[in-house]
C-alpha cells in the first residue's frame, strides 16, 4: 500500500479511478430507474451537452475565467500591499484590522448588486465582487508569515545593523513565502466563487455572459443537462487553478521549506 | 591656596578599567560590565549587580545553571538588550571600517533555510554594504577556517548540525571580529561533535586571536576552552567566582584527562554546588 502511494502517478490515477466509478454507478442508477433527464441527467448526456454546446460553453467559460483571474490578479497586489503597510507599525493594523474582517464577512451576495449599480462597467463591476471574496485570505497570511521570522535571525540582522529595508527584504519576505503560497491557494478558489456569485447576481446577458449565466438560463429553460456541463467546467478550472497554484508553490519552496519536501 | 581635586574624581570613577592601564601585559578592556541589572516587567530579576571586565585576547566563558542570567549579559554586551541600571561599555577597537568588532553565535544554527551556505554567510558583509566581487574571498577564508569550504551550496537542511553550527561560526568570523560572543553553541550538539567544535573552536581562537565570550552550563566545555571562567548563580542572577584556567596554551584531547583539566573542574563544580545549595535554602 505504501509503495503504491510513492508512485507519483498515483495521485492522478487514484481519484481518476475513484471518479469514473462515481460516474459509473451515476449511470447505472439513472439508467434503472429511468431518472427523467430534467431531474438528474446521465452522465453521458452531460457529456453530449458539453459536446453540442460547447462553443457556447467555452466562450462563457473564458468571460468567467477573465474575471477570476482579474480579481486574484487585484486581490494579490492589494493583499500584499495591505499586509505589508500592517506590519509596519502595531498601530496600523490595531485600527486597520477590523475593517479587514468586516470586508471578510459582509455577505458578497448582500453588497454585490450595490456594487454592480455604483460601477458602471459590468466586468469591472463583477471583478470588484470577486476581488473582495478573495482578499482576506491573502491578506491574513502574509501578515502571518511577514511576522513569523525566527527570533535569532532578526537579532542577527540587528547585530549587523540592518535596515528596516534589509529586515524586510531579506528576511520577512522570504519568511512569509511558505505562508504567501497557502493564502494563494485558498484565494484562487475564492475567486472563482466570487466570479460566479457575482455573475449571478449581475445576470449580464448577451455576449458578455459567463458559466453562471449559462447555469441561469439553463435553470429557467429546464435544460439540466446545460446546467450540469456548466457545473462541470467551473469545477474543472476550480481544479486546475488549484494545481496550478499548488506547483507554484512547489517551483518557489521545493528547495527548501518542509512542506514541499519529498 | 587650596587646590580643587578635579582629576581624582575623575579617575575613581572607573578603577577596573584604570587598573586596567598598570598591566599592559594583559590585553585592554573590550567589555566592561558596571554594575548591571536587569529585572524585567513581571518582577523577576534576571542579573543582580554584576561587573565584569572582558579583555582583548580573552576567552572568557559564563558558566551557570538555566536562569542565571548568563545569556542575557551575552545578549547585553551584543547591545541586543538594555541594562535596567548600570553600564555597559564596549571600546571599539577596529581600525578598518569595514571591520565590524562583534559578532555572535546564536544558540541554534539560525541559517536562513531559503539560501545556501555561502549566502547565510554573505549575509553580514552584504548588510554592510560589500560588494559581492570583494565578499567572495572572505567567504571562502571563513568556510575554510571552519572545514565547510566544499559545502558552500549545499542549503542548510543538507547539513548535519554539527556542521550547521559549523556555518553559523563561518558566519560569525567572515566579519573578523574582535569580539566574538557565543551563546552555547553547541548545547544542542551530540558529545562527540560537541568537543570536536570545541577543539576546533579552541585552535581557532589560538591563531586568530580574537576575544571570545562563550555561555555554557558544561564544566568540562569551560574548562577545555577558556582562559578564563566566570562562574555565576541563580535567583538572583550574580557572579559568585572568577576562576582563571592557566592550563597549557595547547589544548588537545589529552587535556581533557589530565589531572590539571580535572583539577580545574573540581574547583569549578564546588563553586557552583555552594552556589545552588544556597539558592536551595530560598
Amino acid at each position: 500500500m505504501s509503495r503504491l502511494l510513492e508512485n507519483p502517478s498515483t495521485r492522478i490515477l487514484a481519484p481518476l479511478a475513484l471518479g469514473i466509478v462515481f460516474l459509473a454507478v451515476w449511470q447505472a442508477i439513472c439508467v434503472a430507474l429511468a431518472v427523467p433527464v430534467y431531474l438528474v441527467p446521465k452522465p453521458t448526456a452531460i457529456a453530449e451537452t458539453l459536446r453540442d454546446d460547447w462553443p457556447l460553453l467555452w466562450s462563457s467559460l473564458l468571460i468567467t475565467l477573465k474575471i477570476t483571474f482579474l480579481a486574484f490578479a487585484l486581490a494579490v497586489v492589494l493583499g500584499v500591499a495591505a499586509a505589508f503597510l500592517f506590519v509596519q507599525s502595531r498601530l496600523m493594523e490595531v485600527s486597520l484590522f477590523p475593517y479587514a474582517i468586516i470586508l471578510q464577512v459582509t455577505p458578497i451576495v448582500a453588497i454585490a448588486p450595490l456594487i454592480i449599480i455604483w460601477v458602471k462597467n459590468p466586468t469591472f463591476a463583477m471583478v470588484i465582487c470577486a476581488t473582495l471574496v478573495a482578499l482576506f485570505p491573502i491578506i491574513s497570511n502574509t501578515i502571518l508569515g511577514l511576522r513569523s521570522v525566527n527570533p535569532s535571525l532578526l537579532n542577527l540582522f540587528r547585530l549587523n545593523s540592518a535596515t528596516r529595508w534589509q529586515v524586510l527584504r531579506r528576511l520577512r519576505v522570504p519568511s512569509a513565502l511558505p505562508y504567501f503560497f497557502g493564502g494563494l491557494r485558498i484565494s484562487s478558489g475564492l475567486a472563482l466563487i466570487g466570479a460566479v456569485v457575482a455573475e449571478f447576481v449581475a445576470g449580464t446577458g448577451g455576449t458578455s455572459s459567463g458559466l453562471a449565466y449559462q447555469i441561469l438560463q439553463a435553470g429557467f429553460q429546464l435544460n439540466i443537462p446545460r446546467l450540469f456541463a456548466a457545473l462541470a467546467l467551473i469545477t474543472l478550472a476550480g481544479i486546475v487553478l488549484f494545481s496550478a497554484m499548488a506547483a507554484l508553490s512547489k517551483w518557489a519552496l521545493g528547495g527548501w521549506h518542509e512542506s514541499e519536501m519529498n | 591656596m587650596k587646590t580643587a581635586p578635579v582629576s581624582p574624581t575623575e579617575g575613581s570613577r572607573d578603577p577596573g578599567l584604570h587598573a586596567m592601564v598598570e598591566h599592559p601585559e594583559v590585553g585592554n578592556v573590550v567589555l566592561a560590565a558596571r554594575a548591571v541589572e536587569k529585572t524585567y516587567p513581571n518582577g523577576t530579576q534576571a542579573l543582580e549587580e554584576v561587573s565584569l571586565d572582558i579583555r582583548r585576547g580573552e576567552f572568557v566563558s559564563l558558566l551557570g545553571p538555566s536562569g542565571c542570567g548568563k545569556s542575557t549579559l551575552l545578549k547585553m554586551f551584543a547591545g541586543l538588550e538594555q541594562p535596567s541600571s548600570g553600564t555597559i561599555r564596549l571600546s571599539e577597537q577596529s581600525s578598518v571600517a569595514r571591520e565590524r568588532s562583534i559578532a555572535m553565535v546564536f544558540q541554534e544554527a539560525t541559517l536562513m533555510p531559503w539560501t545556501s551556505v555561502a549566502e547565510n554567510v554573505r549575509l553580514p558583509l552584504e548588510l554592510a554594504g560589500m560588494p559581492r566581487r570583494e565578499s567572495q574571498a572572505r567567504i571562502d577564508e571563513a568556510l575554510e577556517l571552519v572545514g565547510l569550504a566544499q559545502f558552500a551550496k549545499c542549503y542548510p537542511r543538507e547539513l548535519s548540525g554539527g556542521m550547521q553550527m559549523r556555518a553559523s561560526i563561518a558566519r560569525a568570523l567572515v566579519v573578523r571580529p574582535s569580539v566574538l560572543l557565543m551563546d552555547e553553541p553547541f548545547g544542542a550538539l551530540d558529545e562527540f561533535t560537541r568537543n570536536r567544535l570545541d577543539g576546533d573552536l579552541h585552535d581557532l581562537w589560538e591563531q586568530r586571536g580574537f576575544t571570545v565570550v562563550f555561555v555554557t552550563h558544561s564544566i568540562y566545555e569551560a574548562v577545555f576552552l577558556s582562559s578564563r571562567v566566570v562562574v555565576m548563580a541563580a535567583r538572583p542572577g550574580r557572579v559568585i567566582a572568577d576562576v582563571p584556567i592557566d592550563a597549557p596554551a595547547h589544548r588537545d584531547d589529552g587535556y581533557r584527562v589530565s589531572p590539571p583539566f580535572i583539577d580545574r573542574c573540581r574547583i569549578l563544580s564546588e563553586h557552583l554546588v555552594r552556589a545552588n545549595h544556597g539558592a536551595r535554602q530560598v
